[in-house]
């Protein structure tokens, strides 16, 4: 039985009441703006408090099995939910690896028995899940990872080395990418997919120094780390079809997704808010014709976004190079999320050059920190520059 | 409320039948060779294939089924010109379309039954409305006066040469008026016309002088100022889904001169420098394709709001930016051949000055947007 539209209406109403009366109040210290910004233990016990309230008033997992911590509704629910937290932009659910990605995955084709030990934990913020897929030497190329797991009896023994682990520090589990069969004839024929424990001998995490200075990525060093052998998911040499299907869950709670917002929404409304009492030569910033331009532009390039969105779903529209809207998605909106936090702080006067601790810092320093970390994802999942190779040879056509 | 606003995009049955018919005309009737073979002819374009236009409907895709049209609205004129655009087929589509807008707009019953069934029909009329090079000047020079005689010239009046009757704004009692002029009624001399970057176009100065005006031919309603400036509107957005259509040919014809021009034992294609700047012309394009489709969804045949505005000047300054970029990198990325005359990368690069200058330039626009949004 699908809800009907009144129902729907009248839990959106509840979910937006329960979200404004329960919203925390300002922590005093910034909180992460994504779950690749949680660099310390009071960040980490304020996220997963807030990420465990939620879960108990029923807001999270709701189209999850309930044997498993979940509400088994119909996951329109949960994109209602979650579509109330963006709009009010209350803080992320951070556990975003087991959330979005591993979660999910455990759910669609995982064992009774991973089924019950996983799950809940993953709702519930008691369990913190970090992936294990990009490599130092292969930064951008994912189907080339080197960490060896090789089966020895009932275990696999890891070697190796991971980068850009998200919370690898707080995590209990790795979603892990690793090479069972170096001498497979393809490279990706010889990758499986782990459900890692954390907490082993032989795996070791050294926080990386953000360019920001906080920490929320780490290093992790595999030395002969031993893990039970049905830590694997699928079979051995499935890893790089299991990892490209964790991919899909990111379309959201109607795809398999927990739900949680994974990152508070930053618009160009946000950066002409905070620009209040700013002036330059002396009349107030809004009103210099070069600054209205530049708006005026970081305006349109945010609004053709939605409106790219819009008519993808138009197949008329669409018909020149299909896959142009979708491919290019990740690079038009991390590009255009970098150049509008960078004219953020240009607009902002002398105050601009001032970070983080400064206490004349605009917003505490908000937009700097959010301009250094816009590069998490004009870099990470694929630089800005491999995405337009991508486009340039998937869509266009170009050679290689 | 949020800056980006209004975000509606839909396309109707109609709109999608339109394109596909337009499309496939344009590309079977009027291949680059055809639009080549009329670059220096005297009208620009060939009468047959504009005859034809008219006998699919399209001077009268956006005038209500009263007055001979299909009533579709003027969104519908956006696949259509996008798909002329694409196919750099010029005609007077355009400006037939623009003047049968004002006048539907603006003119009394009678005159709307008089005039908008000849422009249904394909009787070729244009809109007269610069009085100088600057689109943002509300002034209007050309004088009619009170001995309903015209005293001034109009500029740059868009396929001047083959108009039978031309829509001209004019300053009458000291408010903006329109005066209904056949061609018939210039005198010798009075067309001078204009050598334009854009051989695909025509244009002339028009001199108006002298010419009298009978009562019927004058609109001097209170409506006629704020029609002016949305006529204003729906000229930037057809121009520039014209814009959109002709920066997507023009990626067309530099990707296939990267999939097969060798340089250094290498496709050019394979080159990131060239890539990368592509890439940057195919997303630019898709912006520009979901403002003029967004815009052609708010656009009525009542008065535009301002989400309308919004539109048609985001359409007009992320098309005609757009234009301006594929045109200036198709010469480039040619190398040696961009800078001959036999490339058609010559016919977009000249083709992004002419659009650009019409209903005022990306800057224009967004000045203006600056002020519906910021203030």
């Amino acid at each position: 039985m699908s809800a009907s539209k009144q129902e729907l209406k009248e839990f959106r109403v509840e979910v937006a009441a329960w979200m404004q009366d329960n919203k925390p109040a300002d922590p005093g210290f910034l909180l992460p703006q994504t779950f690749m910004e949680v660099g310390d233990e009071r960040q980490l016990e304020f996220l997963r408090n807030w990420q465990h309230k939620i879960w108990s008033a029923g807001y999270l997992g709701m189209a999850w099995p309930k044997e498993y911590g979940g509400c088994g509704m119909d996951a329109v629910y949960q994109s209602i939910a979650d579509k109330e937290m963006r709009r009010l932009a209350v803080p992320i659910c951070f556990n975003v690896i087991g959330l979005g990605w591993a979660g999910p995955l455990i759910n669609h084709i995982g064992s009774e028995q991973q089924k019950s030990k996983y799950l809940k934990g993953i709702l519930n913020a008691e369990d913190v899940w970090c992936q294990g897929f990009s490599e130092p030497d292969h930064g951008s190329d994912l189907g080339n990872a080197q960490t060896r797991a090789v089966r020895d009896g009932n275990e696999y023994v890891l070697n190796g080395q991971k980068i850009w682990t998200t919370m690898g520090n707080f995590a209990k589990y790795m979603i892990l990418l690793a090479r069972t069969n170096p001498e497979a004839p393809r490279k990706y024929d010889g990758l499986s997919f782990f459900l890692s424990p954390m907490h082993v001998p032989g795996i070791d995490t050294r926080p990386i120094r953000k360019l920001t200075g906080e920490f929320g990525f780490t290093e992790t060093f595999f030395t002969d780390a031993r893990i039970p052998a049905d830590s694997i998911m699928g079979e051995e040499g499935q890893g790089w079809k299991i990892a490209m299907q964790t991919l899909q869950y990111e379309r959201g709670a109607e795809a398999g997704a927990a739900g949680g917002q994974s990152m508070v929404r930053i618009t160009v409304d946000d950066m002409i808010h905070q620009l209040d009492g700013v002036r330059r030569d002396g009349a107030p910033v809004l009103e210099d014709p070069v600054v209205r331009d530049q708006v005026v532009q970081a305006i349109m390039e945010e609004k053709a976004l939605f409106l790219g969105d819009r008519r993808s779903h138009i197949g008329h529209l669409t018909t020149d190079y299909p896959g142009s809207l979708p491919l290019s998605h990740k690079l038009r909106g991390t590009e255009m999320t970098r150049r509008m936090r960078q004219l953020a702080i240009n607009l902002q006067g002398a105050e601009g050059a001032l970070y983080v601790g400064d206490d004349d810092a605009r917003q505490g320093g908000f937009w700097q920190r959010a301009y250094l970390n816009s590069f998490s994802a004009t870099i990470g999942g694929g630089t800005s520059q491999v995405q337009a190779n991508i486009i340039a040879e998937h869509v266009l056509g170009l050679p290689k | 409320m949020s800056l980006i606003g209004n975000t509606t995009l839909s396309f109707t049955e109609e709109q999608a039948m339109l394109l596909d018919v337009a499309r496939e005309f344009c590309r079977d009737k009027s291949p680059i060779t055809a639009v080549r073979a009329q670059l220096e002819s005297d009208c620009g374009f060939d009468q047959a294939l504009w005859h034809e236009m008219v006998s699919l409907g399209w001077a009268g895709i956006a005038l209500p089924e009263s007055c001979g049209g299909s009533g579709l609205g003027v969104g519908a004129l956006v696949p259509v010109v996008e798909a002329m655009g694409r196919a750099m087929l010029g005609t007077p589509l355009i400006s037939n379309a623009l003047a049968g807008q004002l006048l539907l707009r603006t003119a009394a019953t009678d005159q709307a039954e008089r005039l908008l069934p000849d422009i249904a029909s394909g009787v070729t009329a244009t809109l007269a409305l610069l009085d100088n090079g600057d689109w943002g000047d509300d002034g209007i020079g050309l004088v009619l006066d009170d001995e309903r005689v015209l005293r001034g010239l109009k500029k740059c009046v868009p396929d001047a040469s083959v108009a039978s009757v031309f829509v001209v704004s004019v300053s009458f009692k000291g408010s903006a008026a329109l005066a209904i002029v056949r061609a018939d009624q210039l005198g010798a001399g009075s067309l001078s016309p204009n050598t334009l970057i854009d051989q695909t176009k025509r244009a002339a100065n028009v001199d108006f002088s002298g010419i009298t005006v009978d009562d019927n031919n004058i609109i001097a309603a209170p409506a006629v100022a704020a029609a002016l400036r949305d006529v204003r509107l729906l000229g930037a957005l057809l121009v520039a889904a014209e814009a959109t259509g002709s920066a997507a040919a023009c990626l067309d014809t530099t990707v296939d001169y990267l999939k097969t021009r060798k340089q250094f034992g290498k496709l050019i294609g394979s080159y990131q420098a060239l890539k990368h700047p592509t890439v940057d012309i195919l997303t630019q394009v898709d912006s520009a394709r979901s403002f003029i489709y967004h815009a052609a969804t708010l656009v009525c045949d009542d008065a535009l709001d301002t989400d309308a505005e919004i539109a048609c000047r985001m359409a007009k300054a992320q098309a005609c930016q757009t234009l301006l970029y594929a045109g200036d990198r198709a010469v480039q990325f040619h190398g040696g051949m961009g800078f001959t005359y036999d490339c058609d990368a010559q016919l977009y690069i000249r083709r992004a000055q002419w659009s650009q200058q019409q209903f005022g330039d990306v800057q224009h626009h967004r000045k203006q947007l600056a002020r519906l949004l910021l203030d």
